[in-house]
């Protein structure tokens, strides 16, 4: 039997699991930019933003797969339907939904991409040897919060400030006042 | 097992899509939108560095990618509001059409 | 493949519910623009409001309180976010007390913005 010239590589499970995942939230964020309606916009982010959570399961960070479905997939895509229903009526008119600058923009988010999916390839990255991970995801989510009242207390009482100031900057702005 | 440079090219094309929707869209809240992807893409690097770095017990990416979660969600929330709040008083959610501070 | 760290394996079936539910739901579409007929109808393209005949636009804006009570959703969805992993640290005696105090002042914080919303009256659907 003649050898082949390439060696074509099987993926393993994990693998074609990533290229499903991969595909699939590249074209839903494509499509969320792409898109000219825009509740079809916020369908795809949703489908992007569930991508990225299977992306967390693949790189063995499950809690943040939960908390992404938590907060995005749940709450965010939330908001930005609620928004999108409040300011409705003139989305869905016949204007362009880019502005004069789209093609210089593609291109450069083109070259953007090109650039550093070619330095990704070049850069020398300091990946471990051994990428077994030590423990399961339960001691993981205690360590977690460990870091959390630890090393982490003052980013999270800020982070609890940012979410007060958020709470009430949003109540200004959106509360009606007739 | 996944390259690293997998992860890494992934981040890279919704990175791209992202700045390609924040500074192409006319909609704020599709600018939003695309916003939201460029956060995604930064979580997702950060995530792969701490699976595929040397030190695995410094949890520092995944803690940072909640708070980059944390603040994402703030900044949708003020950010929406101030959608809302303009089409409101202006009628209008088109950023080019915000124009009054130009002279 | 990684073999000892078997995590993402377990979310397999998650998959595989992710993969049927698509896969049901095209071929349901398919299926329904194959073997479907089609007549355009005006009854058809109206809005479906329960047999009545629709009297408004349907495209109507809503009020901004759906607005904020998501806007609360959010907030306190971020807060279980990080109060889970906390609640795991409770464990540990020597530790419980820096911990409850850590996560206290977060709270404490995060609810007086609560507090604000209903004084404010952003809550009231009059």
């Amino acid at each position: 039997m003649p050898e082949l010239p390439v060696e074509i590589p099987i993926p393993t499970p994990h693998q074609a699991v990533f290229i499903m995942v991969a595909v699939a939230t590249s074209v839903a964020s494509l499509l969320v930019v792409t898109n000219r309606n825009l509740f079809y916009s916020a369908l795809c982010l949703v489908g992007a933003l569930f991508g990225v959570a299977g992306v967390y399961v693949l790189l063995e960070a499950e809690f943040l797969a939960i908390a992404q479905v938590l907060v995005y997939v749940g709450a965010i895509a939330t908001l930005i339907t609620f928004a999108i229903m409040l300011t409705r009526g003139i989305m869905f008119g016949t204007t362009s939904p880019n502005n004069r600058h789209m093609f210089a923009v593609m291109s450069m988010a083109l070259l953007v991409f090109l650039l550093v999916a070619g330095l990704v390839d070049r850069v020398p990255w300091a990946v471990a040897e051994d990428l077994t991970l030590s423990g399961d995801g339960k001691s993981l989510i205690v360590d977690l919060g460990w870091e959390f009242v630890t090393t982490y207390a003052l980013p999270l009482e800020l982070i609890g400030l940012l979410l007060l100031i958020a709470l009430v900057g949003a109540v200004m702005l959106a509360r009606d006042d007739e | 097992m996944v390259p690293l440079q997998a992860y890494l090219t992934l981040a890279a094309f919704i990175f791209s899509c992202g700045l390609y929707g924040a500074l192409a869209r006319r909609n704020a809240i599709a600018m939003l939108m695309a916003v939201e992807l460029m956060l995604n893409a930064v979580n997702i690097n950060l995530v792969a560095f701490w699976r595929y770095g040397p030190n695995r017990e410094d949890l520092a990416g995944q803690t940072f990618a909640i708070f980059v979660i944390a603040v994402a969600a703030a900044e949708v929330a003020v950010g929406l509001a101030l959608v809302i709040a303009i089409y409101r008083s202006r009628k209008t959610v088109y950023l080019d059409e915000i124009d009054l501070l130009q002279g | 493949m990684n073999e000892v760290a078997n995590t993402p394996q377990d979310f397999l079936p998650l998959l595989v519910i992710v993969v049927v539910a698509l896969a049901v739901a095209g071929i349901v579409i398919v299926l329904s623009v194959l073997l479907g007929p089609r007549r355009e109808l005006e009854a058809k393209s109206e809005a479906y409001e329960s047999g009545i005949r629709p009297f408004a636009d349907t495209r109507r804006r809503f009020p901004v309180q759906y607005y904020l009570i998501a806007v609360l959703f959010i907030i306190f969805d971020i807060e279980v976010v990080f109060l889970y992993p906390w609640a795991t640290t409770l464990h540990n005696d020597a530790l419980k007390k820096v911990s409850l105090a850590a996560m206290g002042v977060f709270m404490a914080v995060v609810v007086i913005g609560f507090v604000y919303e209903w004084r404010k009256g952003a809550l009231d659907w009059d």
